[in-house]
């Protein structure tokens, strides 16, 4: 920008102490509305040039799982968010159901599939890592997890990796 | 709210992104993605410059990043080469249209 005539005053930039440099996303539940915020968090976080780690725990993990990241559901029983009542959550397909019309409604949105939205995150430079607690507990193995999973780290790698930066737990 | 870019002044809001695509041409490019660290632009560049405008011609808005990537024809980890600090905001700036406001 050469020459710059402005007819209204422009918004101090943020300072390099304001701006978030590093985001280190958890995400530890495995229905479709525990897992898309976390992927939409570190998403977002890379389209603005953020540094982003994901770390997979608990039932998390089966959005990185190959044979289970794209047959994750909405609970449709215990849900208080789809304002259904018990009895007809608990109706069998209904879950199937719930689930086909939000990832509908997803897609119009050009938000992927999860194993998409995963490698997306992944090619965009966001790192992917799986809990080694959960790994052990669910007796998984590397193989059993997408290819663009970076690593199985333990809490400790995970502090070490989030230092500076800031963790968003979902 | 006007700036001068290559000696044109075009219409922009406050963070740079120019508000009327049609003002725009090639050396304005040039200036802006200097302006936001992009000191040569490629014939990769270039090409996803030339989509993020057609696209927008054609939706009257920016494509996602997901769009960027499979239309384009780069792929996502090679926009995060050309573009590092965020393929679908700094490709808008420097194609000279509206900055882009979806999620993903």
């Amino acid at each position: 920008m050469s020459v710059e005539t402005l007819s209204a005053p422009t918004a101090a930039p943020l300072s390099a102490a304001e701006q978030i440099g590093k985001v280190s996303v958890i995400i530890s539940k495995g229905s479709l509305d525990g897992v898309y915020p976390g992927l939409i968090m570190a998403n977002g976080a890379r389209m603005e040039g953020i540094e982003a780690n994901v770390f997979f725990t608990f039932f998390g993990m089966d959005a990185i799982t190959t044979k289970r990241q794209d047959n994750i559901k909405v609970a449709t029983v215990g849900n208080p968010g789809l304002h259904m009542m018990t009895w007809l959550g608990s109706v069998p397909g209904m879950s199937a159901f719930a689930t086909r019309m939000m990832k509908k409604e997803m897609e119009k949105l050009d938000i992927p599939p999860v194993s998409e939205f995963v490698e997306m995150i992944s090619d965009s430079g966001g790192g992917i890592y799986a809990c080694k607690a959960s790994v052990d507990m669910f007796k998984l193995k590397k193989e059993d997890f997408a290819p663009y999973v970076n690593d199985i780290i333990t809490v400790g790698e995970f502090y070490e990796m989030a230092a500076g930066g800031h963790i968003i737990f979902t | 709210m006007t700036a001068v870019f290559a000696g044109h002044e075009v219409d922009v809001d406050h963070e740079g992104y120019m508000q009327k695509p049609e003002q725009w041409n090639k050396d304005i490019a040039l200036e802006i993605a200097q302006d936001v660290g992009i000191n040569e632009l490629t014939e990769r560049h270039w090409q996803v410059i030339e989509y993020m405008r057609e696209r927008y011609m054609e939706a009257g808005s920016a494509p996602s990043i997901r769009a960027l990537g499979k239309e384009s024809g780069v792929p996502i980890k090679e926009l995060y080469k050309l573009f590092p600090k965020g393929p679908a905001k700094l490709a808008a700036r420097i194609s000279g249209i509206p900055k882009p406001r979806g999620c993903v």
